[in-house]
């Protein structure tokens, strides 16, 4: 029996992508525990929500997740809205889905380009964020920002789409459907891909639900939660798209979510543009609020819910942020264990993990 | 077949006859003063032959080094990089010594500047680490991929000894890197380090055996462990009827395709290219056993290990693709060719695939390559006996 040891995969090391700490005990190769630790970049963004008016945490919240920040700013809008008791405009509500699954692409194609670096493959690494910055691009051709963009408000949009963006995005997303089927052919064609996520990291229905996990890694393991479709919010119940789910629970499972999310969610944008209504695309707001307000919305890495009490000034009294990999990392001694020291940065990698949300 | 440019055991025997002349005439000036008459045993013992062939052999060592690792070394890290950036849609590095000194640059001197920069760093030995090991691993290393340049030969003239069993000499000294990357990992007293160096130890045993199975059947059909034998004879006819027919030359890349695949990817897992490069995975154990180095001996054995892959290259060319046989150029020209050619699919492969598991390396090597390079084995008998026999 050899002696077991305890290794700090972190805060500094190319597998966290960020700032966290893997301890993972080893018995020669094979991992018998593991213990995240998270903390390192912790920004007291609920706190510093309680002191400032409503509109300026919307900058904090895209600071939150730095590959996500659009969907976290539309999360606390919403939630604001839900406090406030007002409904946006339908014009409103389609830009707010617009920019949001652009956002979610823009995610995914940053999660692909981590997920193939982590397993050496550096050039899918380059080809991936190529093809993400076509994607920013759009994002900057709405917003006005590649990332941190600060455009969901409390009753709409800070803008209008500007001339000329649905033929641009009909353009981009010729081409993008073109390179990523040349990719899953690329990745999914290769043995030594197949070898590295096939069967690592099992992660069981069963588990996934009683440990929390949600979004892609939940729908990889077969259950069929999307909040777009179960709890329909912004006009998701008038778009047509189907939740991509995969049985097997695995990375590779994980990974075909995503990327089959890819493609759905040009399909949303593009029917959301065929759908897009005229007329305002913001109302004006109360600057004070009572009471309580919660939204929760399907991020790109699962349900990020927040959690808004007013108590009748012009600032929140407290904000809830619940990260969704935060809780999905709860479940990664489990799906770590018994595996080898080299399938650490192909399962952590395949969740996901986005330190800024963890943290706060 | 053409000939060779270089002869460098008769070029550096004439430097160093030369060099004693020019001595022994001072020393036999000086001796025949008064006082000084001792001088003139010394100048016989100077002119005698094995003192000159001793000092033609350092010459000719001096000068293979030099051509290998400082022209052939450089060139291989530019060409890395360029190419991959190539693949990866970059342009890679580009600095030059114009004014305007990132700018459109071949980017041919980021070596150097790399490796000056190198040089001022301090050398730190880690508090725990056993610095005797420590210091002499990367020494080790660098010395078991020098020796090797000994007995390969680049021609028929453009090589140090032409030792009869020189192919066994340089798998054996090629195969004790694993030993020194052990050594490595050991010394530093990191956990990384350390399962990075058991890492090399445990692939060694996967790739080593398919590898010297390889060598076999070419050895089989070769009927020499001399490597300019090897290469003659494969720049013979062809000796399979078909091909011999058509004027096809005798390369073993055709009779021995399974054993020139399974020493490609002993060669790769050789210099621990990326579908192999566990030892040094940086997203799982950080660079794994150089994670202690610092400064110039991390520029040493970090760059060292493209002498490998030069040295690999070389091997592949030698073995399987006729050696510095080729019409019209020079034997030398042809044989660099081909190393560059070998090196530029090393590229393709490593930059286009994950990094595979070291348990799933086991496997590959002892299920699969194993029994593929008996049985490859079996081919080449039977090639060299149905050609005793006239069957083909």
């Amino acid at each position: 029996m050899a002696e077991q040891v305890w290794i700090n995969m972190g805060p500094q090391h190319p597998m966290t992508h960020g700032l966290w700490n893997l301890r993972v005990k080893l018995d020669g190769d094979t991992i018998v525990d593991a213990d995240p630790e998270m903390g390192y970049l912790h920004r007291g963004v609920e706190k510093l929500c309680e002191v400032r008016n409503y509109l300026k945490p919307i900058v904090l919240m895209d600071r939150l997740c730095y590959v996500s920040s659009l969907t976290w700013a539309h999360v606390y809008c919403k939630a604001v809205e839900n406090l406030m008791d007002i409904e946006p405009p339908p014009r409103g509500k389609y830009l707010n889905v617009i920019a949001c699954e652009l956002q979610r692409m823009a995610s995914h194609g940053m999660w692909l380009a981590a997920f193939l670096a982590d397993l050496g493959l550096l050039t899918g690494f380059l080809y991936s964020l190529r093809e993400r910055e076509l994607v920013l691009d759009l994002l900057q051709l709405m917003t006005g920002q590649r990332m941190n963009q600060n455009y969901p408000r409390p009753g709409g949009v800070h803008n209008d789409l500007p001339p000329g963006f649905e033929d641009e995005v009909r353009r981009v997303f010729r081409y993008l459907r073109r390179q990523y089927k040349g990719y899953k052919k690329f990745l999914e064609d290769s043995p030594t891909f197949l070898m590295r996520t096939q069967g690592v990291g099992v992660l069981r229905k069963e588990d996934a639900i009683n440990y929390g996990v949600t979004g892609p890694n939940l729908r990889g393991s077969g259950a069929r939660v999307d909040l777009r479709e179960l709890d329909p919010y912004d006009v998701y119940d008038e778009l047509d798209f189907e939740p991509v789910v995969y049985e097997e629970g695995d990375t590779y499972a994980r990974y075909k979510v995503r990327f089959g999310e890819f493609f759905e969610s040009m399909r949303i944008i593009e029917q959301a543009l065929d759908r897009l209504p005229q007329g305002p695309f913001r109302i004006k707001t109360p600057k004070r609020a009572e009471g309580e307000g919660y939204a929760r919305t399907e991020d790109p890495r699962g349900e990020a819910l927040i959690y808004i009490i007013g108590d009748g000034s012009d600032r929140p009294y407290r904000v809830k942020i619940r990260s969704p990999i935060f809780v999905t990392l709860s479940a990664l001694p489990m799906m770590l264990r018994g595996h080898r020291i080299a399938d650490v940065a192909s399962v952590t990698g395949g969740i996901d993990v986005c330190v800024g949300e963890i943290d706060k | 077949m053409s000939g060779h440019l270089v002869d460098l055991f008769g070029g550096s025997n004439a430097i160093a006859v030369f060099l004693i002349t020019i001595i022994n005439f001072i020393l036999r000036g000086i001796g025949s003063l008064p006082l000084f008459g001792f001088l003139n045993p010394l100048a016989d013992w100077l002119g005698t032959e094995p003192v000159v062939t001793s000092i033609a052999w350092l010459i000719a060592i001096t000068i293979m080094i030099t051509w290998a690792a400082a022209l052939h070394l450089l060139t291989f890290i530019w060409l890395e990089r360029k190419l991959v950036a190539r693949l990866q849609d970059r342009r890679g590095p580009m600095i030059t010594l114009r004014k305007d000194r990132y700018i459109g640059g071949t980017g041919y001197l980021q070596q150097i500047a790399d490796a000056l920069k190198l040089i001022q760093k301090e050398n730190i030995t880690p508090k725990a680490a056993d610095p005797w090991m420590f210091h002499i691993a990367p020494a080790f290393l660098i010395s078991t991929t020098i020796v090797v340049l000994v007995a390969l030969p680049f021609s028929e003239g453009f090589v140090v000894a032409n030792v009869p069993a020189g192919l066994l000499f340089i798998l054996a000294a090629f195969s004790l890197a694993p030993l020194a990357i052990l050594l490595a990992g050991w010394a530093q007293n990191n956990k990384y380090a350390m399962i990075g160096g058991m890492r090399a130890a445990a692939m060694m045993m996967s790739y080593e055996i398919p590898m010297i199975l390889a060598v076999i059947a070419v050895v089989v059909l070769a009927g020499s462990l001399n490597p300019i034998e090897i290469v003659n004879q494969q720049s013979q006819l062809s000796i399979l009827a078909p091909l011999a027919a058509i004027g096809i030359a005798n390369w073993y890349i055709i009779p021995q395709f399974l054993g020139f695949f399974i020493f490609l990817l002993a060669m790769l897992a050789e210099q621990e290219r990326i579908p192999f490069d566990f030892p040094e995975a940086e997203e799982e154990v950080v660079h794994g056993w150089l994670v202690e180095y610092g400064g110039m001996r991390f520029g040493m054995v970090y760059g060292f290990k493209w002498l490998r892959t030069f040295v690999a290259a070389a091997l592949v060319a030698l073995l399987f693709l006729g050696g510095w046989h080729g019409p019209v150029l020079p034997q030398e020209i042809w044989f660099i060719l081909k190393i560059y050619f070998v090196f530029f699919i090393f590229i393709w492969i490593s930059w286009s695939v994950p990094r595979i598991r070291i348990d799933q390396i086991l496997n590959i090597g002892w299920r699969k390559l194993i029994p593929l390079g008996l049985f490859n084995i079996f081919l080449a008998v039977l090639v060299v006996h149905a050609n005793a026999q006239g069957w083909i």
